[in-house]
Parts: C-alpha cells; sequence; structure tokens
C-alpha cells in the first residue's frame, strides 16, 4: 500500500516509521528497533566508510590537506611586512578611529568604541548569531517528556558518567574561594570595557563561566533556583530589545549618526560614552545567558 | 630578542598543539589540547597588543567551549553504551534460543 508523504511523516512522528528503511508499508515498531540498535552506531557507520571509500579517502585527505597548507601559507608569506612606508595602510577609516574616536564615541577603548558605536549593526547580528545558536540547541536538547504516558513523573535525564565535583572536596573548596572572585571580574570586564580591554563579549562569556561553575559544584537545583528558564528568557529577549531599540535611530539613517542626545561625558570616567556602556551590559547579558542555557541543555536537557 | 623568541617559543607551542588536537586518538585529550592551543593563543594575542581579543579567547576557547565538548562527549558516550548494552542483551537472548 503506497502511503501520501503526510501519512508517512505522521506515522514517523508516532515512532511507527523509519525513513531509512525506505518500505512504505507498515513497519513493526520492533524492527525498528532492532535497525537502529545494529547499525546506527558509530563504530558500524566508520566501518562502512571504510571499506566503501579505502584509500583514496586517505589520499584525497592528504591531497586537501596540502592543497590547504600552501594556499595558507602562501597567504601568510604574501603579507606586507608591518611597518613598511609602501603598506596599504594609507586608509582613512583606520585614521578616523585613531584619531577622532576618543571625541566623537567619548569611549578610551577605541576598540569599544568601534564595534559599539561606528559598527554596532555588526554586533546587534553577532547578538542574534548567540540568540540563534540558543534556539537551535534549545530544538534539539529540549527534553519535553517529564511524565509517562500512565502520568508518572519520569526520572531527570543525566548523562551517566559525569563525575560529581559537589562531592570532590579539592574542587569544593577552591571553587568556593573562586566564585566570588570571578563574578567580581566579569562585572569589572563588563562594566569597563569602554575604559578598557574587554567588553560585553569577555565580560559575558566571564560570567557564564562563572555560572557553570557554580552549578557544576553547587549542584543543578541550586543554581535553576537562582536563574530559571524564564529570567533566561527574559534577559535575553529584554537585552536584544533594548540594544535593537537604542540604536535604531542610527540604524534608520544609515548609521550616518553619530551625536546621542546621551552626553559622552568625560572620557576616563565610568559613568561616560553614552550609549557603550548599557550597550556593553546588554552584550554581556546575551552573552551570559547563552553560554549558562548551552551548558544547562547539554547536561540535562532544560534548565529548571 | 628575549620577546622574539617568547614569540617563536609559543608559536612552536601553537603548532604542536594544533598537530596534537589532530592527531591523538583520545577524544578527552584532544579536547584538553585543544583547550591548551586557546590559551597559549590568548597569550599571542597579548603580544600582539589586542588584549581585547586575548581575554575573549581565554574566555570562550579555553572555559566554555571545552566544558560543551567534555559534555557533547559525554552524551556520545552515553549513546555507544546504550548501542553495547543492546548489542550484548541481543546476542544473550540468541544464545538462549
Amino acid at each position: 500500500m503506497k502511503k501520501t508523504f503526510r501519512q508517512r511523516l505522521a506515522a514517523w512522528h508516532k515512532g511507527e516509521y523509519d525513513f531509512t528503511l525506505k518500505t512504505t508499508d507498515h513497519v513493526d515498531p520492533q524492527m525498528i528497533h532492532e535497525y537502529t540498535g545494529k547499525e546506527h552506531t558509530i563504530q558500524a557507520v566508520e566501518k562502512k566508510e571504510r571499506a566503501f571509500s579505502g584509500a583514496l579517502y586517505n589520499v584525497l585527505c592528504v591531497v586537501f590537506c596540502l592543497i590547504l597548507i600552501t594556499v595558507l601559507l602562501g597567504a601568510a608569506v604574501s603579507i606586507p611586512p608591518h611597518g613598511r612606508d609602501t603598506n596599504p595602510a594609507v586608509n582613512e577609516v583606520m585614521d578616523r578611529y585613531v584619531e577622532e574616536g576618543m571625541k566623537e564615541t567619548g569611549a578610551v577603548n577605541t576598540v569599544a568604541g568601534m564595534i559599539l558605536d561606528y559598527r554596532a549593526f555588526d554586533t546587534l547580528g553577532e547578538s542574534f548569531v548567540l540568540f540563534t545558536a540558543v534556539c537551535a540547541v534549545t530544538i534539539l536538547m529540549k527534553n519535553t517528556k517529564r511524565t509517562a504516558p500512565d502520568g508518572t513523573p519520569l526520572p531527570m535525564v543525566v548523562a551517566p558518567g559525569i563525575v560529581d565535583y559537589s562531592k570532590d572536596n579539592i574542587v569544593k573548596t577552591v571553587s568556593r574561594f573562586l566564585i566570588p572572585f570571578i563574578f567580581v571580574f566579569g562585572v569589572y570586564v563588563l562594566l569597563n570595557g569602554h575604559l578598557s580591554p574587554g567588553g560585553g563579549f569577555s565580560g559575558g562569556a566571564i560570567l557564564g563561566s562563572a555560572l557553570i561553575l557554580f552549578s557544576m559544584v553547587y549542584g543543578e537545583d541550586r543554581a535553576a533556583a537562582i536563574f530559571s528558564e524564564r529570567l533566561v528568557k527574559a534577559v535575553v529577549l529584554v537585552s536584544l530589545s533594548f540594544y535593537a531599540v537604542a540604536k535604531s535611530y542610527s540604524f534608520f539613517t544609515g548609521a550616518n549618526h553619530l551625536h546621542s542626545i546621551i552626553s559622552q561625558g568625560i572620557p576616563g570616567r565610568i559613568l561616560s560614552a553614552g550609549l557603550i556602556l548599557p550597550l556593553n551590559v546588554a552584550v554581556g547579558f546575551v552573552v551570559c545567558c547563552t553560554m549558562y542555557s548551552f551548558y544547562m541543555y547539554f547536561r540535562r536537557g532544560r534548565i529548571q | 630578542m628575549l620577546r622574539e623568541l617568547f614569540l617563536l617559543l609559543l608559536l612552536g607551542g601553537l603548532v604542536f598543539c594544533a598537530i596534537a588536537t589532530a592527531v591523538s586518538k583520545r577524544l578527552m585529550k584532544m579536547i584538553i589540547v585543544y583547550m591548551a592551543y586557546s590559551l597559549i593563543m590568548s597569550v599571542i594575542w597579548l603580544l600582539l597588543e589586542s588584549p581585547d581579543l586575548g581575554i575573549t579567547e581565554a574566555a570562550v576557547g579555553a572555559g566554555v567551549t571545552g566544558v560543551l565538548f567534555y559534555l557533547a562527549l559525554r552524551r556520545i558516550h552515553q549513546f555507544d553504551k546504550d548501542a553495547a548494552d543492546q548489542d550484548a542483551q541481543r546476542r544473550s537472548d540468541k544464545e538462549e534460543e
């Protein structure tokens, strides 16, 4: 009996049909189970690949690597040496950044002035890349089945073999002293991004690592009590919307707009550089929540 | 002179770590060597006068990416273990028959 695509899709969704079996008739679920158990292990696939391609695969690998090495080394060699006066360094954009950057953006750290003022649109795109990655990880890893069909709650899915660090005295003692300092350092890097090296991405990554360490040592439940799934969602969405709204005027006028209604203050003060400080904080929150939710979804399939 | 010697040492370590990441058989070792690669790279960024990139490389490359790789590795081993258990079960079933 030939089934339509929609019927097959429905059957696959219910677990009665496997596309890899290439039969359109009704398939015994037991058979699928046996099939997937035998053929889908990594070793089986590897063995098949090796038998199929044989030596050709290895030869092509070597050839591809040699070509890649040649191209990359050629590119590295043909870079003009640093500081020669005939280099294509005559670039008015760079001169403008170096000479006018502090005056126009108010940021002592020129890199922060570049990525959050001149090139703020790029940074918005990068934040949305992270957001998309979180969405993809959520779709792939989220463990939605909390109860069995008969209503009994299912046990928590935790990958076996992970060392329980909360029972390790060395890890526990060291991290008890270390975690507050990591948090403070992350906040410093985040808030001081327009004055010193650092900024949203690095500060957010440090804060995210501190959260991961905390949930590793003190257990996911305690971390989830502070940082619930709703809070993560809210923080990410509010940060992204704030960024988009705060810079929308610049985006709509083709990024020609550089004079903000917010005063740029005295360069070097913590409350200066106009919008750069709040934008740094927004990017940092997005990165921090991204790292933390990556960890939680990989570890146990949900945040709380 | 000393600075260039140090840079050369770091670059040599970078190449060594990159090759070791590619050829090592055990995946766990691979992850650790990859984190060492990121750490060396962050020092090199510092020497090239881009401390922003150095901090980001140390936090993301050596910190978060390693943890994510480790968790992904655990998940793969879990699936391998499940398949092995199923194979063993089937074999014992056949022997009973």
